[in-house]
């Protein structure tokens, strides 16, 4: 089953599908920037102490400075982290940007501060009862995974990977003579080159430099390692 | 020529355009206040993007060209396509305009809602003045103790909190509580109106227990400074929060989706004055409200004058929205009378 799309309109006529991401994304993604805002939160509470106290040790009765100053920042890290950082960083959290998702209105845009903040408010709701559930469940159960969150604001998760720094190799690979289609299968396989097996990864090598470099024999081809094949693939790719 | 050589130089032609897409982009995202030449060249390249994505398409359909133009071209449509960014204006016309507007279009809900915690205020009193026993299900031990021997629980807090720590706790706690009665209206208004009547039940419940030991007075003195706006603004939320139920009973709009959409970002603009008025409600609450040796008068005085400055606030006219509403209408009756 594919994954749902939302399509971008565009005045040009030329409409952009972007791919919604699913619970797993989400989950990953909330993960991510959960750690990050307790970490945050926490190294301010411990730096805090330690300046405010001079140490690590406990006082039993801390002053109002104490709670205004150590507490009431800590407090604030960990509950203002989304709100704050997805109206800065457009729709994204560092999170996110680890995760490769964004958020988005339901025509792919950016979505104003205000949408952002309202999908931070209902956290409240799909927090509940604990770890959640709530969101979970709506993101599993709608159609375009949302949370309560996201159907008040209006916006959706789109997966949002930063392909374009690699792919842009393959026009560069255009000057070397390589065809696009080529350049797309070395690129395909140098991606997935780690996760291959080493057989399967040097018999696909020799397959696709036999046919960009027919000039090669096949005893030559036969000679060349893993990783002599990778990198007469990279220097291809690279037009050298 | 072949198709895959004339690709193959249509390509070669376009690397120096794509070459730095990406640093265009991250810096056209970047910055908030371009230039007119930075906006004719994100125009520009638009359409060069547009119409190179329409010829990879039909020659290399699902390839990384593909995808990365694609990718780039959303990015791109993204960053023209976002709204003017000034937040100046965004603020004068949310106090000025559109909070004044929503408060017009709750009002209906808003009586409701008042009428609710009215309701559910003399139940309160009339459960606990008849079965006084029952006040245990709603009050702690201590406070009962502290009660039956003649002393409100809000005695001397302020030697055990300092009032900073205490304002700050307090309204934190009530911003708190006001924003769930709104989201809790999701529940087709079922938990916003379990909470305004509960809210309600237990205040009618302790001003009926401390009556009954002589107290009323006194916790009256406490709340009076600040309650005036605090229960108006808890009451205030739990309307938007009603509003967003009815946008699921009875849809505005085509889809229930679509009603529930339309009513939460409409009524979450007066979340933010609520929110206002419920952090200065924490400063009285924890600077006047505890000070014993305030007096009564003064304690009306501010509670029933922040009321006034909460009216005037949710109506635009403490923002120069009615003024400025006069001069737009009389400035349009004399266009009208002109164009006639």
């Amino acid at each position: 089953m594919s994954a749902p799309q939302i399509t971008l309109q565009t005045v040009t006529g030329v409409d952009v599908e972007l791919t919604i991401a699913g619970p797993g994304s989400r989950s990953y993604a909330f993960i991510v920037d959960w750690h990050i805002r307790l970490l945050l939160a926490m190294s301010w509470l411990a730096v805090g102490h330690i300046i405010y106290n001079g140490g690590l040790t406990m006082v039993p009765e801390p002053g109002g400075g104490y709670v205004l100053w150590v507490w009431l920042p800590t407090i604030l890290i960990y509950f203002l982290y989304h709100p704050v950082l997805e109206v800065a960083m457009r729709g994204r959290t560092p999170g996110k940007r680890i995760a490769g998702v964004r958020v988005v209105t339901r025509e792919g845009d950016i979505p104003s501060a205000g949408a952002l903040l309202l999908r931070n408010l209902f956290r409240l709701l799909d927090s509940l009862p604990l770890c959640y559930v709530v969101g979970l469940a709506t993101v599993i159960l709608t159609e375009h995974h949302v949370r309560v969150g996201d159907l008040a604001a209006g916006t959706l998760l789109v997966l949002d990977h930063d392909s374009s720094a690699s792919s842009f190799v393959s026009t560069a690979a255009a000057k070397s003579g390589l065809t696009p289609q080529a350049a797309d299968l070395i690129q395909e396989l140098l991606d997935r080159w780690p996760a291959l097996d080493e057989h399967n990864r040097a018999t696909i090598a020799r397959t696709l430099l036999a046919r960009v470099e027919p000039q090669i024999s096949a005893d030559e081809l036969a000679q060349l390692g893993t990783l002599d094949l990778r990198n007469r693939l990279l220097a291809r790719l690279s037009g050298q | 020529m072949s198709e895959t050589t004339g690709l193959q130089a249509w390509a070669t032609s376009r690397i120096a355009a794509w070459s730095d897409l990406d640093s265009i982009l991250d810096g056209l995202e970047r910055k908030r206040d371009h230039t007119v030449t930075d906006s004719l060249r994100a125009i520009e390249l638009y359409r060069a993007l547009g119409r190179d994505l329409s010829i990879v398409r039909r020659t290399l359909p699902a390839s990384r060209m593909t995808r990365a133009l694609a990718q780039s071209y959303a990015r791109l449509h993204a960053v023209i396509y976002r709204k003017p960014h000034n937040w100046r204006e965004r603020l004068r016309s949310l106090f000025q305009d559109e909070i004044p507007q929503v408060v017009r279009e709750l009002r209906g809900q808003i009586q409701l809602v008042g009428l609710l915690f009215a309701l559910s205020t003399g139940a309160g009193w009339w459960l606990i003045n008849t079965y006084p026993e029952l006040i245990g299900l709603i009050a702690s031990e201590p406070m009962i103790e502290g009660v039956e021997e003649g002393r409100l629980w809000t005695e001397g807090i302020l030697n055990v909190v300092p009032s900073s720590v205490l304002s700050v706790g307090i309204l934190a706690n009530n911003i708190a509580v006001s924003l769930f009665a709104f989201v809790v209206g999701v529940f087709f208004g079922l938990g916003t109106f379990y909470m305004i009547a509960m809210n309600g039940f237990m205040l009618g419940a302790f001003f009926a227990f401390t009556h009954q030991h002589g107290l009323a007075g006194e916790l009256l003195k406490f709340a009076l400074a600040h309650g005036v706006v605090e229960l108006s603004v808890i009451c205030i939320a739990g309307a938007a929060g009603m509003m967003l139920g009815e946008s699921l009973i009875r849809p505005t709009h085509a889809t229930r989706r679509e009603s529930f959409r339309h009513a939460a970002s409409k009524t979450s603009k007066l979340l933010v004055l609520c929110a206002l008025l419920l952090v200065v409600c924490g400063f009285i609450e924890g600077y006047i409200s505890p000070d014993p040796d305030f007096p009564m008068l003064n304690r009306a005085i501010i509670g029933f004058g922040y009321g006034v400055v909460m009216v005037a606030a949710l109506t635009g006219k403490l923002f120069g929205g009615h003024t400025r509403r006069r001069t737009r209408n009389s400035e349009y009756a004399s266009n009208t009378a002109r164009s006639i």
